[in-house]
């Protein structure tokens, strides 16, 4: 930005200047002011409370980070969930008789196995992501059912607990420390890097990526084998901080993920996105979450109302883009 | 480098696909500097020929030599590795990218560490797009935000900077409106400083005759016959591209 082009600089930045790359900060921030103001007497402003949002959010801002890749190469994975249980049963199953080192290797294996083999479909057999993670969502949904017999496999390994889930490191609790290192790595890498960029161009224009000689059936393998990887730390981070694994962790969280990305600036069909964006989107939900809980509404009435909020900053978010 | 020499040459070029003959026997050289016209009617080869010459299909038979070595390719990244650039007609751009990153897509360089070079990608665009006189607002335009005629201009900007030898134009001006053609000709025609050799295929005959040195005619796979602009007018050009007067 030198001196000579202020001009344009300025011009550039009006024009660029639009309220969906906000709407996140500015929604977090209205969402925020609310439940300050309703919940003043209920504790939502406490330190506690508010670091236990954080800490609670940890999986979904992780698996945040590996859908902004899937979904700016113009990719979906609808799989997560279910390698959230998958991964976080392999754990604690191979924890039990094999040790800590063996658990995290058997978690992220399974997630990053479950990624290869939905990449390998998208990227070379050239089926939509959609139906294949569908289709893999419903399979390892299954598998993890089977995996313990419905059965809940607890976790007493007090090293994997500390380090995913209850410990803390220089006071500050580990949970912060893999969201805060997760972020910006996945920020670094999404925005610094060649690999990054061509993840855009694949999702922007895959013909044009393809002429200028970027492999896009590599980058559609890498993307979805990150998420999957990612998706699988979610679950040891699971497991850790409940020091238990069952077939019903991540299951709800599909939702909960996609929406974070979405508000955070990412679109859906490819090409633009923010990994910043998705950690206030998901500090967004886990705050929503929280908040509707403590102004005591009942299960049912937290679903409606948090669809309901979640549909009005989606339509906002994508009616600004699709300009 | 002799400048009379060829800088690119193709000898007896045959291309089938399966039994279909789409190319047959066809010879043409490009001088350095000079601007090469391919004209034909509907399914006459020219965009076989382009892949041909950009490395994406290789010939069945007969030879490609660049600066009087013979070339074999059979990949865009191999054609890229001679010198080679296409501008497609249908802007092979990243609609939500950067004017820079686009200029460098698939190419960014990267500093020390081992991460994109912003700074020059920025620098080097500011600077080609600034000889070219390619008028965007800045090198850190969204593509989506410019008019064909400076997209156009962009795609062209991005062949210069990478082409050593040969820029392949396939319709550029295709999608254009009129003032864009405009812009887009012009910068064409400042291309030829450049010491390239320039092809442009183009459905437009008032545009052959304003850009070309040369005007080479496909009928059917073959190679009609290669005249001087200058000596020739759109007659005889007419006339050979529909077949009403063989070489």
């Amino acid at each position: 930005m030198t001196s000579a082009n202020t001009g344009t600089e300025m011009g550039s930045f009006a024009s660029r200047f639009n309220l969906q790359q906000y709407v996140v900060y500015l929604g977090f921030l209205a969402i925020f002011l609310f439940f300050a103001f309703m919940l003043r007497d209920s504790g939502f402003l406490t330190v506690r409370n508010l670091s236990n949002i954080v800490l609670q959010t940890a999986p979904v801002t992780i698996m945040a980070i590996g859908l902004v890749f899937v979904m700016s190469a113009g990719e979906i994975d609808l799989s997560i969930g279910s390698i959230v249980a998958v991964s976080a049963l392999a754990a604690a199953v191979t924890i039990a008789s094999y040790g800590m080192a063996a658990g995290i290797v058997a978690g992220l294996g399974a997630g990053i196995l479950i990624g290869l083999i939905n990449g390998a479909l998208v990227a070379y057999v050239r089926l939509p992501s959609f139906l294949v993670t569908l289709a893999t969502m419903g399979l390892f949904a299954g598998v993890s059912r089977s995996m313990t017999d419905l059965r809940s496999i607890s976790v007493t390994n007090e090293a994997f607990t500390g380090f995913f889930g209850s410990g803390s490191l220089l006071g500050v609790p580990s949970l912060i420390w893999w969201t805060v290192i997760a972020i910006a790595i996945g920020h670094l890498v999404y925005r610094e890097t060649r690999f990054g960029a061509h993840v855009l161009a694949t999702g922007d224009n895959a013909r044009a990526a393809s002429v200028s000689g970027i492999s896009v059936p590599k980058i559609r393998l890498a993307v979805l084998t990150i998420s999957g990887g990612l998706a699988g730390l979610a679950g040891l981070l699971y497991a850790g901080r409940l020091q238990a694994a069952k077939y019903t962790l991540g299951e709800t969280d599909l939702m909960t993920v996609i929406a974070a990305v979405i508000v955070g600036g990412t679109l859906l069909n490819g090409g633009k996105g923010s990994i910043v964006g998705a950690l206030v989107g998901s500090l967004m939900m886990g705050m929503l979450n929280n908040g509707l809980i403590l102004m005591g509404l009942s299960v049912s009435d937290q679903m409606i109302v948090r669809g309901l909020i979640i549909l009005t900053a989606v339509a906002v978010s994508l009616r600004d883009k699709s300009r | 480098m002799n400048a009379s020499a060829p800088i690119l040459q193709l000898q007896d070029i045959r291309k089938h696909f399966g039994g279909l003959t789409a190319i047959e026997n066809f010879s043409l050289e490009v001088f350095p500097g000079e601007i090469v016209a391919l004209v034909g009617d509907n399914g006459a080869g020219k965009s076989t020929l382009v892949k041909i010459i950009s490395g994406v299909h290789p010939p069945s038979s007969g030879m490609i030599t660049i600066e009087g070595k013979p070339v074999t390719m059979s990949n865009a990244t191999m054609g890229r590795a001679h010198g080679i650039e296409v501008v497609y007609q249908d802007l092979a751009l990243a609609d939500q990218q950067t004017v820079y990153m686009n200029m460098f897509l698939g190419r960014e360089p990267l500093n020390r560490f081992g991460l994109l070079d912003r700074r020059r990608m920025i620098d080097e665009t500011e600077k080609l797009v600034k000889e070219l006189d390619v008028r965007i607002p800045s090198a850190h335009a969204t593509i989506r935000d410019l008019s064909g005629g400076q997209r156009q201009g962009v795609a062209i900007a991005r062949a210069t900077h990478w082409a050593s030898k040969l820029i392949l134009l396939d319709e550029p001006t295709a999608a254009l409106g009129v003032a864009e053609t405009a812009r887009v000709e012009t910068i064409v025609q400042s291309l030829k400083q450049r010491n390239v050799g320039i092809l442009i295929i183009s459905h437009s005959l008032d545009q052959v005759f304003k850009l070309s040195d040369r005007i080479c005619v496909l009928r059917r796979g073959k190679q009609i016959g290669v005249r001087e602009t200058k000596k020739t007018d759109k007659n005889e050009i007419i006339a050979m591209i529909t077949g009403l007067q063989q070489q």
